[in-house]
């Protein structure tokens, strides 16, 4: 399969198999989607049933929360360069840009866990009120991912130094990419709708 | 949390001790006879590890009907207790277990996964396809799909069944009020199961976007298809929604958060809206494709083109978006207020259009039609007047105001009995009568079918008839017994025998298997039934690569077409080429064992353990990701001697329909 590579497409399309991994990929992310919208809507719901526990005042620092963002967002930047190095068909660019975005996304969930340890300490658990437990689950949910990308993406790129950029490490690489965006927008509206509305509220 | 080894056998029930003593018989059976005929490598290398859509889809449809049988077990169990005034078979505790598990066996395991197996084994032949898009993450459904059924029917037996009712609304289901690990299994075993059905959403949307064959058009796709493709959109959009509910539950549950008890200010109608949220679409996400059953059915022993193929098609998309804004009209009476009832109301009631518009076209579909009154066809003529009973009955259930009324009484059970009965189960059967030779290349007894239906139909309305009556006269849901004075006795008893009638028609159903898998007639055609689409152009039971040559469409019901303008039917030699199959993979059983394991373990609330199992499932993903197999090639030759065997012709390869 990887004998004859048709320079029209970039090499992620390849096959025809290729190209419905894509797209089911796509389906799923549509499913994640759905998934993160009834976390949001489990929020929005729960968002000011404090039952006498710390509020969102007391807790969030903004700080912290400014530079988990900048940590993440850049991630996907440098995701995003990764792709352009692999259509390059530069493998060292593509490897060296994906292990800054895994240290970046592995930057960003160090502070969230610092955070996590922070609001235990603050008296804000998990248990405390209705509040706090969908915060925790948005959040978690959201690191969970994040940690799982990790995972998967060193999978990938294990993969790619043992078999150089074929059109099945690139389908592969490509996917994570996706998945990495999704992240991204992902926090955007944690960002927006958990932490800003919470600051102002 | 401790290990609590005190709760884990059920212990003192004669019903549950017959039953544990029933399994591990069956099991030790099963295991030596296995043994016995030394099939364990054919199991492993033919079904276990298949990638094959044909027999994952034959997997898929005996494990529901194996469902069929425990959750038909359940429904006689509640008849029987309810069948005399103060009887005193089941107790209250007992009584609530086996319609929590009646509820979710039947739907979730049952119903889903017997339509998700003739999914699997039709649609691809249907479009033209070699496969699935994903064969290898369509086993991996399958068997995450088993290993929820299994997980939630060990329940009985090990640490007790969940009790809350399939829809489980706190905070009855919350640790508070249901204290054992029972619902533990219902948040678990779901999840599991419902991970799968995800994945198989996912893979048919897929398929079916990118994998139909040359000049199918949208528009040119079976109606069978097309349900399936619109059913598989409805679980992507509405599974998630599930997933997060049942994560919440689980976290209520096992870890103390306040997401739907009221104390330390959760929501309780939170998990309604949610449940409701996803259960209202798998309402659709089940009636669907038995549309499109019923629609090749009667397309097909009408001997005519579906009638209104846009409008049918107009209406599932109708139905399937109307779907997703009613899911209140299942609580009109937890003071959502009249403007929102009014609104869900509205919204329910507008399903009645695209819905009627449906039934008008199978009644066009008939007309004039040369009618062939097989078992498959009948159950389609059983299922117009039975589900326009259940469709009526929900209109009225759909008035919010004259809900107050009927809600929580057997007037709803016997509604929604006459909706997904004849809607589902009925559509099944006729799948299953339909679609069998094309399986197992021989037909089920006919004569055993007709037993089958008329048992099974007069079955139904006789035990779901009464209950309209019954909850009319105030006849609550849920409850397991009553005086003798309200007066309810004599319905109650017609209804039980109702029920027996309806087992005895699911015995023949069992006894026509047997018979028809001993004496049926194998020699029959490829085309038994003169049928209209493409599944039928192949060889019965299909060869594992489908198609020798991929079909080209050339209009609605293409195979009737290339029968009567006598084209395509010819496979010339030099047409054949090398065709790309996947191999076969541990992976997908492994995933389902160690999702089971992990699942169970949490289900007991021994979370380091679970931690333990659950580092096998990422390890299953690792070696998931680090497979190239790429698959084999099956050789021109072999695909000549397949060809020419079904083909019944020497040489070269022929015309296979006489």
């Amino acid at each position: 399969m990887s004998a004859k590579v048709d320079t029209s497409l970039p090499l992620e399309y390849q096959t025809e198999q290729d190209r419905m991994n894509i797209l089911g990929f796509w389906v799923f992310l549509g499913a994640e989607i759905v998934l993160f919208a009834t976390l949001f809507g489990v929020y929005g719901v729960l968002y000011e049933r404090f039952a006498g526990g710390p509020t969102h005042k007391d807790i969030f620092v903004i700080k912290d929360v400014m530079i988990q963002t900048v940590l993440l967002l850049t991630s996907s930047f440098t995701m995003g360069i990764a792709i352009f190095e692999m259509r390059r068909h530069n493998l060292k660019g593509l490897i060296t840009w994906l292990v800054i975005t895994l240290a970046l996304g592995a930057g960003f969930l160090f502070m969230e866990i610092n955070e996590f340890i922070h609001y235990v300490h603050e008296g804000a658990t998990m248990q405390t009120s209705a509040f706090l437990s969908s915060l925790f689950v948005l959040l978690g949910t959201h690191g969970a991912h994040v940690t799982l990308g990790i995972g998967w993406a060193t999978m990938v790129i294990i993969q790619l130094l043992k078999r150089g950029l074929t059109p099945t490490t690139a389908r592969k690489t490509f996917i994570i990419g996706l998945y990495w965006h999704f992240l991204d927008v992902v926090w955007i509206f944690i960002f927006t709708f958990v932490y800003l509305k919470g600051l102002v509220a | 949390m401790g290990i609590k080894w005190d709760e884990f056998f059920i212990t003192g029930d004669p019903l549950i001790l017959g039953s544990q003593i029933a399994i591990l018989l069956t099991m030790i059976g099963a295991v030596a006879g296995i043994t016995y005929l030394k099939k364990w490598k054919y199991l492993w290398t033919e079904w276990l590890t298949t990638v094959d859509h044909k027999k994952i889809g034959i997997m898929y449809i005996i494990s529901a009907v194996l469902m069929f049988f425990r959750g038909g077990m359940d429904g006689l169990l509640m008849k029987a207790q309810t069948s005399r005034p103060e009887m005193e078979f089941l107790n209250s505790q007992h009584y609530n277990e086996i319609f929590t598990t009646h509820g979710v066996i039947m739907i979730l395991f049952m119903a889903m996964p017997f339509l998700i197996g003739l999914m699997n084994v039709v649609i691809p032949l249907q479009i033209g396809a070699r496969d699935v898009a994903f064969p290898q993450l369509n086993a991996l459904s399958f068997w995450l799909f088993f290993s929820g059924a299994m997980l939630f029917n060990i329940s009985f037996v090990i640490g007790g069944s969940p009790d809350a009712g399939w829809t489980s609304y706190f905070p009855l289901a919350g640790k508070e009020f249901s204290p054992g690990i029972g619902n533990n299994y219902y948040a678990v075993a779901l999840q599991i199961a419902g991970i799968g059905t995800l994945m198989t959403g996912i893979n048919f949307i897929v398929t079916i976007l990118k994998m139909r064959t040359k000049g199918m058009t949208l528009m040119k796709m079976p109606m069978f298809t097309w349900t399936t493709f619109v059913t598989s959109i409805l679980i992507v959009a509405a599974f998630p929604i599930f997933t997060v509910a049942l994560a919440l539950m689980t976290f209520d549950r096992l870890y103390g958060t306040h997401f739907f008890t009221v104390s330390g200010g959760g929501m309780d109608m939170l998990w309604a809206n949610l449940f409701w949220l996803w259960g209202h679409p798998e309402v659709y996400i089940v009636a669907l494709p038995a549309f499109g059953i019923f629609s090749e059915v009667i397309a097909t022993f009408s001997r005519k083109s579906l009638f209104g193929y846009k409008s049918m098609v107009f209406s599932i998309l109708g139905i399937a978006l109307l779907s997703m804004v009613v899911w209140v009209h299942h609580f009109y009476t937890m003071g959502s207020g009249p403007a929102v009832n009014s609104f869900f109301s509205i919204t329910t009631m507008a399903i009645a259009i695209p819905t009627g518009v449906k039934m008008f076209n199978w009644l066009f579909t008939m007309r004039k039609g040369r009618i062939k009154i097989t078992s498959a066809m009948l159950w389609a003529l059983a299922f117009v007047p039975c589900f326009v009973i259940g469709g009526v009955t929900g209109v009225m259930l759909a008035m919010g105001a004259a809900d107050y009324q009927y809600h929580n009484t057997l007037f709803l059970v016997a509604h929604f009995h006459y909706v997904l009965i004849p809607g589902v189960v009925f559509a099944v059967f006729a799948g299953l009568y339909y679609w069998w030779p094309k399986m197992f290349g021989f037909m089920l007894n006919e004569k055993l079918g007709k037993w089958h239906f008329w048992l099974f139909v007069i079955g139904f309305n006789v035990t779901f008839m009464p209950m309209f009556f019954l909850g009319l006269n105030g006849a609550v849901r849920r409850a397991y017994t009553y005086s003798a004075e309200s007066g309810f006795a004599p319905l109650f008893m017609l209804s039980a025998i109702g029920s027996i009638v309806l087992a005895a028609g699911f015995a023949v159903f069992c006894y026509n298997i047997y018979w028809s898998i001993r004496y049926a007639d194998r020699n029959i055609s490829s085309d038994p039934w003169d049928a209209r689409t493409l599944e039928w152009s192949t060889a019965s039971p299909v060869q594992f690569y489908n198609f020798a040559k991929l079909p080209e469409v050339k209009s609605l019901d293409p195979f009737w077409h290339m029968k009567k303008k006598n084209e395509g039917l010819t496979l010339h030699d030099s047409e054949i080429e090398e065709i790309h199959m996947p191999s076969n993979s541990w992976v997908p059983i492994y995933m389902g064992v160690i999702f089971g394991i992990a699942g169970f373990l949490l289900v007991f609330e021994w979370h380091i353990a679970a931690a333990v199992a659950g580092i096998g499932i990422f390890a299953g993903l690792i070696i998931r990701s680090f497979d190239y197999n790429e698959g084999f090639h099956v050789s021109k030759e072999e695909i000549h001697r397949i060809e020419n065997a079904w083909r019944k012709t020497e040489g070269e390869v022929h015309n296979h329909v006489s």
